[in-house]
């Protein structure tokens, strides 16, 4: 990882991402005042901040920051960057497993989240906004600019990378921005705020989102095992009651920490006044936060102001019950799994390296985020669209 | 015991069939009784064993006091609504009881029928030279009885004097009835049944209250009935889901107040009945029973639910070539004579060394020996020694006149003329491999220190069969036959019958060795069996299942009894158990299915009031926001009767790859599940609207 940072780093600088010991460089400007520019190491801390997918900007204005991201090419590796590990390690799966089959199924049912992921957000933002049309703007692509909803989009980038770029971040557990999450359309940001709901396991964090989409392999294997009429086994291992029981809790404490801390959020003074808006783009500012914080996203929807100390409070406890009521059932499956013995595959076996098993793998991460998220969903980024079509903002 | 014996020569049993057990009670009576067990279920005591149909219940409880208070203080929900709404919920738990109670209510018709043999019996017990009548139930393991003709055994146990024929029908639904003698793998008789003819001593091996027929009644009965590990697999798998929901539906009001339109307490428990998965929830313990059940039906009884859900796992499959793979028994074929011994002097000797033989096998040599001439004869006792076979010599004979007559495998009879002395003619060795080779049996015969030739034992292959073992392969299950003949004879119809593999001269201790061996590599074996030898290895195998017919020690080792003693039964036992499991899989995939169409229904109708924007959501245009939560609520309990014969018969079941089956079942119950709720909620709108029953 070392080498690829220093070679990233290089990269950057060349493309004129700051990277110097200095703190501030002093600037006239045109009217001849004094400006004064802040600078730093940033090109080393962006090469191994989005590798090992953390989001923090070295400024505030993150990805965006032509410091940070000048051009299209850093752009681009920075997305590649917060992609490469979690992604790699399915083929790490593959070759533990002995079986590199299995580990491109599971990057195959990842890749295929990220894509409608991209796409869903892409297309809702090239839609965009009918009323910034009634206000007299122009959002059809044209030579001079790409269209759609651009605002709180550098025009540098564009839909096309801010989507992409959105996408990945939400999806992998890093929290960079190159755009505004708040000012995309209702859609697009739900799209982006569902990537982490799910329970970062599209790409997900360095390992997290491995073992993330482990449980809900888990899962989908239980219910594909019994519909072929055998008991249920992963990588030939049966998946007993205890397995069972520690995959659904993982899974619940994360759909518990959201939806319980949003509900206090919501109905709580304190929670309300730390909203810059209201109706349900507030209510989607707070849902972002929570499920940003338990998904260890880092992302911010921008508009709510966290640092107030009931969402310090809130958000932190749920992040840490979010985070570690998963991390920990998911080893003692490991650790059970591992004392199994192993089941050799037969005709019988259902395979879980098939098209087919991707293709369900994909349905129950879908249908168990859609179940769990729905209702909140519909009130805010749902809702929200409609209204927006109906000519009301927030 | 009588000086003289008679020779008997009789036809073999005709093949058993499976026969509809007399006496189980008609489906209205079945019905009726479900119907009212459907309400004693109501007991939250007996209901909270079902967590999902227990939070249905609290939720119908909830809402019926809200009916009551709408009588007092009028809300705009108004009481119409309400109480449809609370009568819907009652209904809900209602089916689900209903499907419980009809499966366990065709075991309990066969168990009340069971139960009546179990009463009133007397039992003749020996104490020393003098017989007591006690009470069948007082009989103690280890007392010896004696059972005449026309008299009911009065206990399990094994007979150690005499011979019998046993009618078993009350067991097994077989009229024909079967020989019980003492010794030998035949010797095991059941409490319940009745001596025909003859007169038996039986020493009793079970202690009161947990005879064969007390284990079969509990057992028919589901009261015994302990949750699998993989039905606890999908409980946990279930509550976690109503858990869920539960905080989907909690949260839900915390968002809607926030949105200004708070939801009622009832439409909320209205929303969280729709969610959580009743379907499968309501369903679950019938499809255990009802596999079970099907078992029984089958005429196997199976020990515990575990080993059924293990039959639908097996790998491997050891079947006995005699009987399951070969037409019940090999019949001598022909003599062939070494020169120097004619065919009537073979046929001579060989029939005398089988008339002591009861097996088929025997039978068929001494009826293939008349044709030479040869009939029945007397042998008395004191100048004829019958010597058994055993699985250790591998032979069997008579020593008669001075004469040492022995039949059997080739080697050990080789060895046996060898070691008196004699030498083999090499022409020997061309007939037992002539016979070998075509797949017929070679047995040996001979007298003193002279080899006399060959009896061609011929193996007729079932019809059929091969194509079983075809789909037992696309399922992934690996056949073995298991055989006693040499490895030449046992290749010959292992390709016959399109087996995978064959064990060859299999002793007790080879099968074992196999077992084992498979199992080291993680598979799970499943294998019948008889006789007492076999019961190590029954208990070895992951489905042991002994034959009806044999011993009690078979029996007592294997996890399933097979009451027909039909061995190719087992092919049937591994489908069930893989339907049993298929119907789980798909009720719980098409429930959850279920739920998207659900959220389409209600939530829209919750908040349009507030947001007609939201009317966008409502896909399938419902009357109104009454209408569209009445419409769920009654597709979600009307769901579960419509289920009620799925549950109860299984999912259709086809010997195909795993591939195949799983994208069949996720069409029809994953797809079918995500549509058909769709449809079924605009029709129940349209009829609650032209009914009036909503606003």
């Amino acid at each position: 990882m070392l080498p690829i940072c220093v070679v990233l780093s290089l990269v950057y600088v060349s493309q004129g991402v700051v990277q110097t010991l200095a703190g501030t460089v002093t600037a006239g400007t045109i009217q001849g005042a004094a400006q004064t520019i802040h600078v730093g190491p940033v090109a080393s801390q962006e090469a191994v901040k989005l590798l090992g997918t953390n989001g923090g900007g070295f400024f505030n204005a993150n990805s965006s920051h032509p410091f940070e991201n000048p051009t299209p090419l850093t752009d681009f590796l920075q997305v590649l960057s917060i992609l490469a590990i979690p992604a790699g390690l399915t083929f790490m799966f593959g070759k533990m497993t002995g079986n590199m089959r299995q580990g491109v199924a599971v990057f195959a049912a990842m890749l295929i989240l990220f894509t409608a992921s991209v796409a869903v957000m892409y297309s809702f933002e090239r839609a965009g906004n009918p009323n910034l049309t009634t206000a007299g703007a122009n959002q059809v692509a044209s030579a001079t600019q790409t269209g759609g909803n651009t605002e709180g989009k550098e025009v540098r980038f564009g839909i096309e990378a801010s989507t992409l770029f959105g996408s990945a971040t939400t999806a992998a557990s890093a929290g960079a921005v190159n755009a505004s999450m708040s000012s995309l359309t209702p859609l697009s940001g739900g799209m982006a705020m569902l990537n982490i709901a799910l329970g970062e396991v599209v790409f997900g964090g360095a390992g997290s989102g491995l073992y993330g989409m482990l449980v809900f392999a888990v899962l989908a294997v239980f219910i594909a095992c019994l519909m072929v009429g055998r008991t249920p086994e992963y990588l030939g291992k049966k998946i007993g009651p205890k397995e069972m029981k520690l995959a659904m809790f993982a899974v619940l404490a994360v759909a518990a920490s959201i939806l319980v801390g949003s509900a206090i959020g919501v109905v709580t003074p304190a929670g309300l006044a730390a909203r810059l808006s209201a109706g349900p783009h507030g209510l989607t500012e707070i849902l972002y936060a929570f499920t940003s914080g338990v998904g260890n996203n880092g992302s911010a929807f921008a508009g709510l102001n966290a640092a107030t100390r009931f969402y310090a409070v809130a958000i932190g406890v749920c992040m840490m019950l979010g985070r570690y009521l998963f991390i920990i059932p998911v080893l003692a499956i490991a650790g059970s799994m591992a004392a199994k013995k192993r089941v050799p595959p037969s005709a019988g076996t259902f395979p879980t390296d098939s098209p087919l098993f991707v293709g369900l793998l994909v349905g129950v991460v879908l249908i168990v985020g859609a179940l769990t998220f729905f209702p909140a969903f519909a009130l805010g980024p749902v809702l929200e669209h409609f209204l927006m079509h109906a000519g009301q903002l927030f | 015991m009588t000086d003289e014996m008679e020779m008997h020569v009789e036809a073999p049993e005709g093949s058993a069939q499976p026969r509809k057990r007399a006496g189980v009670a008609t489906s209205r009576e079945l019905v009726r009784e479900a119907i009212l067990q459907s309400f004693v279920k109501l007991n939250p005591m007996s209901l909270w064993h079902n967590p999902v149909m227990f939070i249905v219940e609290i939720g119908a409880v909830i809402v019926t006091f809200y009916v009551f208070a709408e009588l007092v203080v009028t809300t705009d929900q108004g009481i119409l609504f309400l109480s449809q709404i609370a009568l819907w919920l009652w209904f809900t738990v209602l089916f689900a009881n209903f499907a419980e109670a009809m499966a366990e209510g065709r075991g309990k018709a066969q168990a009340d029928t069971l139960r009546q043999m179990t009463t009133d019996t007397l039992a003749n017990v020996m104490k020393g030279d003098a017989i007591e009548q006690i009470s069948a139930a007082k009989l103690r393991k280890g007392d010896t009885v004696v059972v005449s003709a026309g008299e009911t055994i009065p206990g399990d146990g094994d007979v150690i004097q005499g011979i019998a024929s046993v009618d078993e029908s009350a067991i097994t639904g077989e009229s024909a009835p079967v020989i019980r003698e003492s010794g030998g793998d035949r010797s095991a008789v059941t409490g319940g049944t009745k001596v025909l003819s003859d007169r038996i001593v039986v020493l009793i091996t079970s202690e009161p209250g947990q005879t064969f027929l007390d284990r079969m009644i509990t057992l028919v009965e589901g009261a015994s009935r302990q949750k699998t590990p993989n039905e606890i697999a999908l409980d946990i798998l279930l509550v976690t889901l109503t858990m869920i929901f539960l905080l989907v539906t909690v949260s839900l009001e915390a968002f809607a107040m926030y949105s200004g339109q708070a939801v009622a307490v009832s439409i909320l428990i209205a929303l969280l009945v729709c969610l959580i998965p009743t379907t499968i929830g309501g369903l679950l313990s019938s499809i255990g029973i009802a596999g079970m059940d099907r078992l029984v039906r089958h005429n196997v009884l199976a020990m515990s639910g575990r080993a059924v859900e293990a039959a639908g796992d097996v790998n491997t499959l050891l079947l006995d070539k005699t009987g399951t793979i070969t037409l019940g028994n090999r019949q001598a074929h022909e003599f062939l004579p070494v020169p120097g011994v004619t065919e009537a002097e073979l046929a001579d000797a060989a029939q005398l060394a089988s008339i002591s033989d009861e097996t088929p096998e025997g039978r068929s040599i001494v009826v293939l020996a008349k044709q030479f001439g040869i009939r029945e004869r007397h042998l008395h006792q004191n100048e004829t020694e019958f010597i058994p076979f055993t699985a250790l010599t591998r032979m069997s004979g008579v020593d008669w006149q001075g004469h040492r007559i022995r039949k059997g495998a080739t080697d050990s009879v080789i060895a046996w003329v060898e070691s008196l002395g004699g030498t083999v003619p090499p022409e020997l060795e061309g007939l037992v491999r002539r016979v070998a080779e075509s797949g017929g049996t070679p047995l040996v015969v001979s007298m003193d220190d002279k080899a006399l030739g060959v009896v061609h034992l011929k193996d007729i292959v079932k019809g059929g069969i091969r194509e079983r073992f075809d789909q037992l392969r696309a399922m992934g299950i690996r056949t073995v036959m298991i055989t006693g003949d040499n490895p030449v004879t046992a290749a010959v119809i292992a390709k016959e019958a399109g087996v995978d593999d064959f064990l060859a001269q299999a002793t007790p201790e080879a099968k074992m060795e196999l077992i084992r061996k498979e199992q080291a590599q993680g598979k799970l074996v499943a294998m019948t069996g008889d006789g007492t030898n076999d019961a190590p290895a029954l208990a070895q195998a992951d489905v042991g299942v002994a034959m009806n017919t044999g011993t009690t020690a078979a029996k007592e080792a294997g996890n399933m009894v097979d009451l027909d003693s039909n061995p190719t039964k087992l092919i049937e036992i591994v489908e069930i158990g893989k339907q049993l499991l298929m119907t789980r899989g798909a009720l719980t995939t098409f429930s959850i299915a279920n739920d998207v169409a659900k959220y389409f229904a209600i939530i829209p109708a919750l908040f349009m009031a507030r947001y007609p924007q939201l009317g966008a959501l409502n896909v399938m245009g419902l009357h109104s926001s009454q209408s569209a939560i009445m419409s769920a609520i009654i597709f979600n309990a009307l769901v579960i009767v419509a289920l009620i014969p799925l549950s109860l018969k299984g999912v259709k079941y086809r010997p195909l790859g795993a591939a195949v089956v799983l994208r069949r079942n996720l069409l029809v119950y994953g797809l079918g599940g995500i549509i058909a709720p769709f449809i079924g909620i605009k029709l129940i709108d349209v009829l609650i609207v032209a009914l009036h029953l909503a606003r």
